[in-house]
């Protein structure tokens, strides 16, 4: 039953998990320290700077559904943009390619301005659906970025080749943008295109700092200790490689 | 019950299919499941259509982008109208069939003309940032020059060694630095919504 050639990979799983467990407990008596995001930090303010125009704030995600982890991971950011355009008392735009994501997105938006007292700054009509054709929805967001020109715009979550005709034409309306992918071919042209980015597995930390709770906060540092183990781990392998022992064979993924 | 109940069925999906990627005999549930996403996925399109077409009947109600709503639904029901004419003639998917006609010669353009547009998009993008404004912007811009140079025909020989070396070395450095570090923060929030500690998909 059990597949024993994935036996390394569960050990790593195991391991993970041990010590994401050891960081969420940790952080519950101890103040955790996570560096700064520049991305993160300039959510409110972007909001900010929408409410001082008078203009609406634009969110998309992209063409993918909630089983992507960006798409997911976005929805964490979606709250915190909503709560503060609630807070701002500023118009909201969702267009979606994804039946899916807009349903959950309505949900999100609709419990924000609901807790900030202005439920009528939203409705149903802000978080829209567009269409699921890649190149058709790149038309539409950039026809309504055109006509409503948004003050700030939030690209966040996976994207094809639609990001760079995104992220230009909000430059070109004046917008201030943030942007957050996990797709490494992507990455590059938000960097050029956008005022921030974050950039993979920021984005993916995203929920975890906006919310500073010390269980979400304790699993960002075990991601950190993770990640030196595995470099760690990748130089001694290469290292062990050199003397013609190889561990690859350990992490078997077939 | 209403945040309970999809916690519990997510940490239990959740966790079959961890389970599943280990034991073979549960893997076609797991594909069970997968179906039934998009199943739902299905159903879903169905709620997004009527929010598409309410909303831009709204927008006829209200006077506002009369026009675009306007090309929208007709757009909408006439490739509507061409499917269930070429369907009712046949094969609506055959090669020459009147929706495959609005396919080919209405949608795929479109699409393609969207598609083009990032060309200017991209040089648009690459002016502002090859704009030498501090250290790492020349350097971006040393690597941009290079890596072109080696793309064309007339400098390719003598430019493609070191084009290789910045697209195969740090290039590829860095995109699986955040490859690794994406694989890391997916394994973490995976985990952060197996233990209950984040729940983005709830109110």
């Amino acid at each position: 039953m059990f597949e024993v050639e994935k036996t390394g990979i569960l050990l790593v799983i195991v391991a993970l998990a041990a010590v994401f467990l050891y960081w969420i407990r940790k952080a519950r008596t101890e103040e955790i320290h996570l560096r700064r995001i520049p991305g993160l930090e300039a959510l409110d303010d972007a909001v900010g700077r929408a409410a001082e125009m008078g203009r609406p704030v634009l969110f998309a995600t992209g063409i993918l559904g909630l089983n992507n982890i960006a798409v997911l991971a976005a929805m964490g950011i979606l709250r915190r943009v909503a709560q503060k355009a609630a807070e701002y008392q500023v118009g909201f735009l969702m267009p979606n390619a994804d039946p899916i994501v807009m349903t959950t997105a309505q949900e999100i938006v609709k419990e924000a301005y609901q807790s900030a007292g202005r439920p009528d700054l939203v409705s149903e009509a802000s978080v829209f659906y567009l269409t699921s054709d890649q190149f058709g929805y790149a038309a539409g967001v950039d026809g309504v970025m055109l006509r409503e020109k948004p003050g700030a715009v939030f690209l966040q979550g996976y994207f094809y080749a639609e990001s760079l005709i995104l992220a230009e034409t909000a430059q070109s309306v004046g917008a201030i943008q943030i942007a957050g992918t996990t797709a490494t071919t992507q990455l590059p042209f938000f960097v050029v295109a956008c005022d921030y980015v974050l950039i993979g597995e920021e984005m993916l930390a995203a929920s975890a700092v906006l919310s500073k709770e010390p269980n979400l906060l304790g699993s960002i540092k075990a991601e950190d200790w993770a990640k030196a183990a595995i470099a760690a781990f990748l130089l001694v392998a290469v290292v062990l490689k050199v003397f013609g022992i190889d561990l690859s064979p350990l992490l078997n993924t077939r | 019950m209403k945040r309970t109940g999809p916690f519990l069925l997510s940490v239990v999906i959740g966790l079959w299919i961890l389970v599943a990627f280990f034991v073979k005999p549960l893997r076609g549930a797991q594909q069970t499941l997968l179906l039934w996403y998009t199943i739902v996925g299905a159903f879903a399109l169905v709620v997004g259509l009527i929010n598409l077409i309410q909303s831009h009947l709204k927008n006829l109600q209200r006077g506002q982008n009369v026009v675009y709503s306007l090309i929208l639904l007709f757009g909408f029901f006439g490739t509507l109208a061409v499917g269930i004419y070429s369907f009712l003639q046949g094969d609506a998917f055959a090669p020459y069939s009147p929706l495959m006609w609005v396919y080919g010669y209405v949608l795929a353009p479109l699409q393609s003309t969207m598609f083009s547009l990032l060309a200017f998009f991209l040089a648009s993008a690459a002016f502002r940032a090859f704009r030498i404004r501090n250290m790492e912007a020349l350097l971006l811009l040393l690597a941009a020059v290079i890596v072109m140079l080696g793309r064309i025909p007339w400098t390719e020989h003598t430019f493609a060694g070191l084009t290789e070396w910045i697209m195969s070395i740090p290039n590829l450095a860095a995109q699986r630095g955040i490859q690794i570090g994406v694989a890391l923060g997916a394994i973490g929030m995976a985990l952060r919504i197996l233990f209950g500690l984040e729940r983005p998909y709830l109110r």
